[in-house]
């Protein structure tokens, strides 16, 4: 065989085997890489293709997203990058596989605490930490400091310490009142705890129907899953079984994380990618995020969805997500420290 | 499972009795209603071709078949019967298996006091290194099995099979994985070794020159049924079927009739034994029992053959001649002290002693 | 005969460095996710250590040890135990619980998880039922143990993993020769005895690989022990990557924790190494099983039954019943037909790649008789021991830089751009899982292998067949049936792998477990129940020719006993315990 027939050869089977992988369309596209479960996302891209007429592409990753773009490097097919915790997103950031995004629609859109300055990550909705509370304890209100008192011992139910929903909880509490006093009020929470920290969120509604423990904390959205009846009739019995409290740190307001997106550093189709971001920020999405996710609009004007509406008026911790999370890994290693999930 | 009390280490040999055992496997008959007495201190070779169900018997002693009828008594007390089977463990017999099934993991040490749980650990100890002692394997304590040769191998598994002094030894096929040169020099010593401790065994093997050396008595099987039972002197001198006499010996065998007790042959005029009645009977001559003289042209024996081949045995000679009437060469045996070329003609002489003669109805 | 560097080969050199050229290539494609761990960890300051070696190692090494001390002894004696009872008794039904005991292979431990946390709550159906039966209504009246302990933990993972050791260990039992355990009978042991001092400590390099699949399991588990709130190990690489954004501190935990596997496997090695578990008996007549009757019988029954029902019934059945009522309640996603089709896809692709490689690795370690040979198979099986995430993170650098290399050719020869082909395509996928299970199918294959005399390469080699002939012609037809039970086993575990599926798929590219895994994470179960049923009955098929396999196998057994070590190794024995040696005299 000569050397131009083999050339030939590969170059066929190679073009062959491109056309497998990667169809070619004509149709315009936009690679999305999730960390958010695609239970949560499709909704929004089903939207925004019929909306655009861009074709999305999705994996769903769970960890380890910034490490495979970074692996990637420059033939990278990622062009946007969501992630649903403020950490995740700094992390981005400082892997160095985002870009910055100028683009006045989406500065309009999320307010200036809820960004990168430089706009190399967007936050696009926001959970809070919220009290799941048993209906017999009858309470109105409570505050985050409050989980530590020896009155709730043997009474409080939470998922693992070291899941990325908690450290950012108890980063925020090292914000507020420093490394001492954290480690002071995390052992208090430990010693009130009814089993280990183990399990996910809804697990503690469905714990307190159970009569394991009266108290929780768990993620806003979670009650709005429950009650809507999105998950079955159990799980409505789950959400209806507790009183749901917006806690408040240091008096200020109640903790939040957030969930955002980014632009990949080498986004091959930038234009589509971009449009995508702004059009998760737009009404319609927002929209989306609240009636169908139950979760807080970032979006100035953006409307809650009922349900979590009446868990009350959500005041937002005012120190800066952005800051909060600097203290992540003080947090998590506090919670090794405290041997909070032992 | 059984309501007798566990039989404990034994001191002495005990006697072994089998009566009517009779065992299938499916559709065939492997044991067909045997029945044997073995002595205490005797030793018994069951002795066969492969198949005529001598393992199995050995087996249904050990307690690892069960028989479909029959019973079983050791030192006269029942094993197996009717209503009891009394399990392997419980019998005080000791068994060493033809591939030896020596314990892989275990050391030889090991593997000599498995037997003696029963004993206090130094008890153990002495017993294991005097067995080990006695066969001559007590450096080898240490090792394990893979580490020896199959002739050390044989001497711990008979260490191991001796050690919890059983009433009832059983041995199969012994010494069949052993070299030739080898397997002569054990089974002198296992024989000693048996005698020596006034052991009760049964042995299981297909060598019939085996069998006469270690055998105080020989049973011969054949399809599940013992044929005959006696010393080695009796089978190999009086057999009392073509088998019989087959098994021990590479006969010339002459299919002739006999007539008024006379048998007519070309080698001559036979008496028929009284029992062999008139009709086909086979004229059966032992190699042995033949003897070639120098063919005296002027004064001819009665008997002459002429020499078509001959082998150098060393001890022997074998060698081949051609009858006048016969249809194959007699095979003649014996030390030779004339030695005839290929060709040249001999003299025979018959030791009418050594000359069996069977119905051939009864075969 | 396995007299390893004592024999050279007589055949040509040559033809041997081709063989090991190409298993040190294999090896190498299995060894760059570690050697790229160990650079990442490299990059790392160290500084995590006094806080790990202060708040973390001592309760993770705990409860690390806890958990595997547990596994390890509940596996052993469900494995061991349920071996022994389906081969030295016969009673009724035996015949079917014997493959029915291999059913919890198909349900992957996260799935159990889920179920038991579901069944066994308080407002589950378990205490409801105990609960209206007695008459009581509050759930605080009546106790009940937690799933949600270390005890759970060990005893949920017990249950589904206790076939690895199962199936070893039954293979074993029928290779036995039947005169090992007849003498310790004649010697005065009782059938109990003849167990614990002959049968099980023979079996012991089974009981040791099977466990050791299983406990690799159970360390590497994310899954089940991070939702039952039991920190391993494996838990704190997690959490010093994610929390703490410090990949390389967790690649050196990772490291470290790989490092005590080995050492773990290669001390069991070394503390039987003057041992030989295979005797010289050449005619390995079983030993007849007991019937059981009565009583006796019955209880059989329940034992072999407890752990289908523990392992296999409840769990697969609550899925099986939820995914009934989320059908009903929220129709059938249609997208779970492609998934099942792609999870099939890509499990078979990642199978035939790992037993071809695998059949090249262990042979070359067959034909080469130098040192170089085994130690190349050794290393081709080091990814399973190595957390399925950790080991994919790893992956990734040289997986994308070849990516890279392959997209740059392919633009300067041609002029043309194909992307990221190998990621692109699930090419990456099926690397990862050949690179974590290639232990299972060497392992396989050498075990076929081992019982296979030398005599039958040198005859082929003789009779004119290149090394690459006889193998194709002689040896791979003679071990097709342990090929087989590896092949199934290596498909049974692509199918239930997440964390490096989750990493490294295609775009737009489901998997069953990938699906479950995103409606879990939300918290959506029952929106996984579908996915998650469906893991189950795809994972019965294979399973079910695994049992087939090992019944076939264990009747040609019963009717042609040929020498040595076979079953045990067939189905999927890592390790040979040494082939019989000849005896070597020491007159």
């Amino acid at each position: 065989m000569s050397i131009a027939s083999v050339r030939s050869k590969l170059l066929l089977a190679g073009a062959a085997f491109a056309a497998f992988v990667a169809p070619v369309s004509a149709q315009e596209t936009v690679n999305l890489y999730t960390t958010r479960e695609p239970g949560l996302v499709r909704p929004l891209i089903e939207a925004f293709e019929k909306k655009a007429g861009i074709k999305v592409n999705t994996v769903f990753v769970k960890e380890g997203l910034a490490e495979r773009v970074a692996a990637e490097g420059a033939r990278s097919p990622a062009d946007v990058l969501m992630e649903v915790d403020i950490g995740n997103l700094v992390d981005l950031v400082n892997r160095g596989v985002a870009q910055p995004v100028k683009s006045a629609v989406l500065e309009a859109a999320v307010p200036a605490n809820l960004r990168d300055p430089e706009g190399r990550w967007f936050a696009l909705s926001m959970r809070a930490r919220v009290v799941y509370a048993s209906r017999s304890l009858g309470l109105k209100a409570i505050s985050y400091e409050d989980l530590a008192k020896p009155e709730y011992k043997g009474k409080i139910c939470i998922r693992s310490g070291q899941h990325s929903y908690n450290t950012a909880l108890i980063a925020a509490v090292i914000a507020h009142y420093g490394t001492e006093k954290a480690d002071a009020w995390l052992r208090g929470v430990k010693a009130n705890l009814a089993r280990k920290a183990s399990g996910g969120d809804r697990e503690v509604a469905r714990d307190i129907l159970g009569g394991i423990c009266e108290i929780g904390v768990g993620n806003s959205y979670y009650v709005g899953l429950m009650r809507s009846g999105a998950g079955g009739p159990d799980q409505k019995k789950w959400g209806d079984a507790i009183d749901v409290l917006l806690p408040t740190l240091a008096g200020a307001g109640t903790h939040v994380n957030v969930s955002g997106a980014a632009l990949a550093k080498n986004a091959p189709h930038r234009a589509s990618a971009v449009k995508l971001l702004e059009w998760l920020a737009s009404d319609e999405a927002q929209a989306i995020y609240s009636e169908g996710n139950f979760e807080y609009p970032v979006a100035k004007g953006a409307k809650v969805t009922p349900i979590i509406a009446a868990l009350g008026e959500l005041k937002v911790d005012p120190l800066p997500v952005a800051d909060i999370v600097r203290n992540r890994k003080q947090a998590s290693e506090l919670v090794d420290k405290v041997g909070f999930d032992n | 499972m059984s309501p007798e009390p566990q039989v404990s280490v034994r001191r002495g040999a005990a006697s072994l009795d089998l009566q009517n055992l009779r065992q299938t496997f499916g559709a065939t008959l492997a044991v067909d209603d045997v029945s044997l007495r073995v002595e205490p201190g005797e030793i018994v070779c069951l002795l066969g071709h492969s198949g005529c169900g001598k393992t199995s018997l050995l087996r249904i002693v050990a307690g690892l078949e069960r028989p479909d009828s029959g019973r079983v008594l050791i030192d006269g007390r029942e094993v197996v019967g009717p209503d009891r089977f009394t399990p392997p463990e419980q019998r005080g017999v000791g068994m060493m298996f033809q591939d030896y099934a020596l314990f892989p993991h275990l050391t030889i040490f090991e593997n000599v006091t498995f037997g003696l749980s029963k004993l206090p650990a130094h008890k153990a100890r002495i017993v294991a290194e005097a067995q080990l002692a006695r066969v001559g394997l007590l450096r080898y304590s240490k090792d394990y099995p893979h580490m020896l040769s199959g002739g050390e191998q044989q001497r711990v598994a008979l260490a191991r099979a001796m050690a919890p002094h059983p009433g009832v030894l059983l041995m199969d096929e012994p010494f069949s994985n052993l070299d030739q040169r080898m397997r002569e020099r054990i089974r002198e010593e296992t024989a000693s070794l048996l005698r020596e401790k006034g052991a009760t065994a049964v042995v299981v093997t297909h060598d019939p020159e085996e069998a006469m050396q270690l055998a105080d008595r020989i049973a011969l099987m054949r399809a599940g049924k013992i044929v005959q039972m006696g010393t080695a002197e009796e089978l190999y001198e009086a057999p009392q079927s073509l088998f019989a006499a087959r098994f021990f010996c590479d006969l010339n065998e002459i299919d002739v009739v006999a007539l008024n007790g006379r048998i007519q042959t070309p080698l001559g005029d036979f008496d028929a034994p009284a029992e062999v009645e008139d009709g086909p009977v086979t004229l059966c001559l032992r190699p042995h029992g033949i003897k070639l003289e120098p063919f005296d042209p002027s004064a001819p024996p009665p008997l002459t053959g002429v020499l078509t081949n001959r082998r150098y045995l060393g001890e022997d000679d074998l060698r081949h001649v051609q009858v006048a009437g016969l249809v194959a060469p007699l095979r003649v045996r014996g030390a030779a002290r004339w030695r005839p070329e290929i060709g040249e003609s001999a003299g025979l002489r018959i030791d009418p002693r050594q000359v069996l003669v069977f119905s051939r109805k009864s075969v | 005969m396995d007299s390893g560097q004592a024999r050279r080969s007589v055949f040509g050199e040559g033809g041997d460095r081709r063989w090991l050229i190409a298993s040190s290539c294999v090896a190498l494609l299995v060894l760059a996710p570690l050697v790229s761990l160990i650079l990442i960890a490299g990059r790392g300051s160290g500084d995590l250590w006094p806080h790990i070696l202060a708040y973390v190692l001592p309760q993770a090494l705990r409860d690390t040890a806890v958990l595997l001390l547990g596994v390890g002894v509940m596996v052993v004696t469900l494995g061991a135990g349920l071996a022994w009872l389906v081969t030295a008794y016969e009673f009724p039904g035996r015949r079917l619980f014997d493959w029915a005991l291999l059913l919890p292979l198909a349900t992957p431990t996260y799935i159990v998880a889920y179920a038991y946390l579901d069944l066994m709550h308080p407002i589950g159906p378990v205490q409801t039922g105990v609960r209206a039966l007695l008459g009581l209504t509050d759930p605080r009246a009546l106790w009940f143990p937690d799933v949600r302990t270390m005890t759970g933990c060990i005893l949920l993972l017990s249950f589904v993993l206790y076939p690895y050791v199962y199936l070893s260990t039954r293979a074993m039992f029928l290779m036995q020769a039947g005169s090992l355990l007849e003498a310790a009978r004649t010697l005065g042991a009782s059938r109990t005895r003849v167990f614990f001092r002959v049968a099980l400590p023979l079996a012991r390099p089974a009981i040791a690989v099977g466990a050791s699949l299983a406990l690799m399991e159970a360390l590497n588990d994310i899954g089940a022990s991070e939702f039952l709130g039991v920190k391993t190990l494996s838990v704190s690489i997690y959490s010093t990557w994610i929390n703490r954004s410090n990949l390389p501190g967790a690649a050196q935990i990772a490291l470290a924790m790989l490092a005590l596997v080995v050492a773990l496997v290669l001390l069991e090695r070394w503390a039987r190494r003057r041992q030989r578990y295979v005797s010289q008996a050449q005619r390995a007549r079983r030993a007849a099983p007991l019937q059981l009757t009565g009583w006796r019988a019955g209880l059989a029954i329940a034992l072999v039954s407890t752990p289908i029902l523990i392992g296999f019934i409840l769990p697969a059945g609550h899925v099986a019943n939820e995914a009934f009522k989320r059908v009903r309640f929220a129709g059938f996603s249609p997208q779970i037909g492609q998934e099942i089709l792609n999870t099939i896809a890509i499990a078979s692709a990642a199978t035939v790649v790992a037993m071809a490689l695998g059949f090249l690795v262990a042979s070359a370690a067959r034909l080469s008789r130098a040192p170089l040979g085994g130690a190349l198979l050794r290393a081709s099986s080091l990814g399973y021991a190595a957390p399925g995430t950790v080991l994919a993170i790893g992956l990734m650098t040289p997986l994308f830089a070849l990516d890279n290399i392959i997209a740059d050719t392919a633009e300067s020869l041609f002029g043309i751009s194909l992307g990221l082909l190998i990621s692109g395509s699930g090419a990456a996928l099926v690397y990862a899982y050949v690179a974590r299970f290639l232990a299972i199918s060497a392992g396989g294959v050498e075990s076929g292998l081992a019982k296979l005399s030398p005599s039958l390469d040198h005859a082929a080699r003789m009779l004119g067949q290149s090394a690459g002939g006889a193998m194709r012609r002689v040896q791979l037809p003679l071990i097709r049936p342990a090929l087989g039970g590896a092949a199934l086993l290596v498909f049974v575990d692509c199918m239930k792998e997440l964390p490096a599926t989750l990493l490294l798929r295609p775009l737009n590219f489901e998997t069953l477990a990938t699906h479950l895994y995103g409606e879990a994470a939300r918290g959506t179960y029952e929106d996984g129940a579908v996915a998650a049923t469906c893991i189950v009955l795809v994972g019965l098929v294979p399973v079910m020719m695994l049992a087939r396999l090992s019944r076939r196998r264990a009747f040609a057994w019963d009717k042609n006993a040929e020498g040595a070590e076979a079953m045990a190794r067939d189905l999927l024995l890592v390790e040979p315990a040494g082939a019989p040696d000849k005896p070597q005299g020491k007159l």
